[in-house]
């Protein structure tokens, strides 16, 4: 009796969960009327409600652009707060539409847990942060210096990595939770502490004189964050991947909130194509002409949504660096749209 | 002359009752209350010393950090990262409204105060045992209460409030609105639970039985998880149920398990002539156990109810876990907030968030044991 009951519950399960795979993506947020987006739980600049319990950050901000695109309206998006480790199984199961979490895009989680990674929206790498005082501008100046990191973490094997292939010496002072390691050196225990550069940024901001620290410009990890959907649904994977090109595009064109409908009478064949006054790129994409201009239109360009969540508009100040155009010296860079 | 007489036969009795001398100075007062609680005994006055240091030692450095040096007023974290700032109250009356309603549309949360102050209100009518109604009350509270609190809460377009999706829903409401319904649907549900496992008829008792082992036996994070996470996996889109109700039904079935055992303990505490005098005088078995033995358990296991309901009220933060903004998830979050952030943030967050846990539990406590006392006092002498 109960293995019957297990047996048809399975078969049902089964039966289900192909269905649900089966249906296009970008059909069920139409007809749900809502983008699903898995967000991290609270990650300064990144994902993180204000006092009003609006979702602010660069994740946020791509979600919204995809909710832009597909439905017209940067508001119609449900954010899902999702912790590290539950996060695939969120996608994985279908409780989100996309993971724009500040997810690291590696081989194996696209190899192992069915998972697309769509565009890098931001590249992390491993930095570590000093005071200003000890004068110290390289990190291969930090030979003998003691080091605060958290236990456990791959920050932790990188920064051995590190000091050993460029022969010098460190001292660790490792604690197992993030928020002594920022004690320890806000009062002076290590003389560096490590982790990666956004996160340094973001923790910057909780010391006593936050003017008083700076990161340095050395990254000795890649660690490039990327949203992801799941396997299986082409269509969907492209339009979470243009959505970011659209915006990437957008900046090398110097295309603003503010201008976005000045533009549209520009005469650069790029421009038109983009925003949809020349062809129709949208189609191909499921999507309607205009999807990159609602996408400027609501939150901007990645430039714009950079310096607003992160860069200079933003308590952190990360510089632009890696994530800068690739005709600025960054590495974003955009196939054309056409 | 007579008495005069006698008078100076008996002259070695007093004529007046001695007067009443006060008590040694030692023994009553405050000299007398510090004797006799604090100082009784070598070991008591080793405490007593000891308790004093640590007083000495921790109080000034608490009352200065939290009162004396503490930031009562700012914009924002600047003034609360100045050398020799405490916590940083400003920052709690910034977020409150945060911690409150987490990202629930500010133009509607007069619905959510509505909820919260009806709901006050009734279960005061409800537990203060002067207020008479306690029918009336109990109706409304169990039955109307629910109906109206999901339609403010969760919107109804008919009556011109719009849908407000529970992925908005946050901090205070949320930690209320677990706890109240796995306390709510918990007391009874634990009750016929325990009956159940005590029935006679076989199949019930099973079920009763695998029910509660089951539900002790699993860790409560692994049945959230499961729900939130796994459920979409086997059921389509549009049939799985709401984020929130998810935990909401896990909790409540975790509440009733434990209840089960404790309204067991209750029962089993009963003299088996509670059972057979209430059959002698004719009674059924629901009005035996209405009337005569579920009244008599319950007040006996009154400390194991509100035991489990105080953790219970502790355990909702666990919801957080499965990415549902709880209170305490919000005062976590809130602290990351980069116009604040400062050394003094996370303390002041999370000490607010104790002292809202401390006054709920305490409240709760309280008034279990003032609960003991009204109905016990057949047994006081």
């Amino acid at each position: 009796m109960k293995h019957l009951l297990f047996a048809a519950l399975g078969a049902a399960a089964l039966a289900c969960s192909a269905l649900g795979a089966g249906a296009a993506t970008l059909d069920q947020v139409k007809q749900r009327g809502q983008l699903a987006c898995g967000s991290n739980s609270g990650l300064t600049g990144f994902g993180l409600p204000d006092d009003k319990g609006q979702w602010t950050g660069l994740d946020v901000d791509f979600c919204r652009a995809v909710a832009a695109a597909v439905l017209n309206d940067p508001a119609k998006v449900k954010f899902i707060p999702l912790s590290a480790k539950d996060r695939f199984t969120a996608l994985q199961s279908g409780e989100v539409d996309v993971l724009a979490r500040n997810g690291t895009w590696t081989s194996s989680r696209e190899s192992d847990l069915g998972l697309l990674f769509a565009a890098v929206n931001y590249y992390d790498g491993q930095g570590f942060m000093v005071r200003k005082k000890l004068n110290v501008n390289s990190a291969l100046e930090l030979n003998g210096a003691s080091i605060c990191v958290q236990q456990g973490t791959t920050t932790e094997l990188n920064l051995a990595d590190y000091f050993r292939s460029n022969n010098m010496k460190y001292e660790g002072v490792v604690f197992a939770d993030v928020n002594e390691v920022i004690k320890a050196y806000d009062t002076s225990r290590c003389d560096a502490f490590t982790t990666d550069v956004s996160q340094l940024y973001g923790e910057r901001v909780k010391l006593v004189n936050p003017d008083e620290h700076v990161v340095l410009p050395e990254v000795i990890s890649k660690e490039p964050l990327a949203p992801a959907v799941r396997q299986g649904d082409d269509q969907w994977f492209d339009i979470v991947k243009w959505t970011h090109f659209a915006m990437i595009n957008a900046e090398e064109f110097g295309i603003t909130k503010a201008n976005v409908d000045e533009k549209l009478k520009s005469d650069d064949p790029g421009v038109r194509r983009l925003l949809g006054v020349e062809g129709d790129f949208g189609k191909g994409l499921g999507l309607t002409k205009d999807w990159a201009y609602r996408i400027v239109k609501a939150v901007g360009n990645y430039g714009e949504a950079f310096e607003r969540n992160v860069g200079q508009g933003s308590k952190l100040k990360i510089a632009r660096g890696l994530n800068n155009l690739w005709n600025k010296g960054g590495i974003q860079y955009a196939p054309p749209v056409r | 002359m007579d008495s005069g007489a006698s008078r100076l036969e008996t002259a070695y009795l007093r004529e007046t009752p001695a007067p009443t001398l006060p008590p040694p100075a030692l023994s009553s007062g405050a000299l007398g209350w510090t004797r006799k609680n604090l100082f009784s005994g070598p070991i008591s006055s080793v405490f007593t010393l000891l308790t004093i240091a640590f007083a000495a030692w921790t109080l000034p450095g608490l009352v200065r950090y939290f009162i004396l040096d503490a930031v009562w007023r700012a914009d924002d974290g600047a003034a609360c990262r100045a050398p020799g700032a405490g916590a940083c109250w400003a920052y709690i009356g910034q977020k409150f409204p945060f911690f409150m309603y987490g990202s629930y549309p500010r133009e509607w949360v007069w619905r959510v105060d509505v909820t919260f102050v009806v709901g006050a209100a009734l279960i005061v009518w409800l537990l203060a045992p002067k207020l008479r109604g306690k029918q009336v009350a109990a109706f409304l509270f169990f039955v109307a209460f629910p109906v109206l609190g999901f339609v403010l809460l969760s919107g109804w377009e008919a009556v011109g409030l719009p849908k407000v999706g529970t992925d908005l829903w946050g901090g205070v409401l949320v930690s209320l609105v677990v706890s109240a319904v796995g306390i709510v649907v918990s007391l009874p549900g634990g009750v016929l639970l325990a009956m159940g496992r005590r029935s006679r008829l076989p199949m019930v008792r099973m079920a009763s039985v695998v029910f509660i082992e089951v539900v002790r036996g699993v860790p409560l994070i692994t049945v959230l998880f499961m729900a939130n996470f796994m459920l979409p996996l086997f059921v389509p889109d549009n049939w799985s149920p709401d984020r929130l109700v998810r935990p909401l039904i896990g909790v409540s079935l975790f509440a009733s398990a434990y209840m089960a055992e404790v309204v067991r303990g209750g029962l089993q505490a009963m003299p088996k002539g509670q059972f057979e005098g209430a059959m002698a005088l004719g009674l059924g078995y629901g009005r035996m156990m209405r009337l005569v033995v579920l009244p008599q358990a319950l007040t006996k296991v009154i400390p194991g109810i509100v035991n489990t309901f105080i953790g219970l009220f502790k355990d909702t933060t666990l919801v957080a876990i499965v990415g549902i903004y709880d209170f305490l998830r919000t005062v976590d979050t809130a602290r990351l907030d980069p116009l604040w952030a400062g050394p003094s943030i996370s303390t002041t967050g999370y000490v607010f968030a104790a002292m809202f846990y401390f006054i709920f539990c305490f409240g709760m406590s309280r008034y279990s044991q003032y609960m003991e006392r009204e109905l016990s006092k057949d047994r006081q002498r």
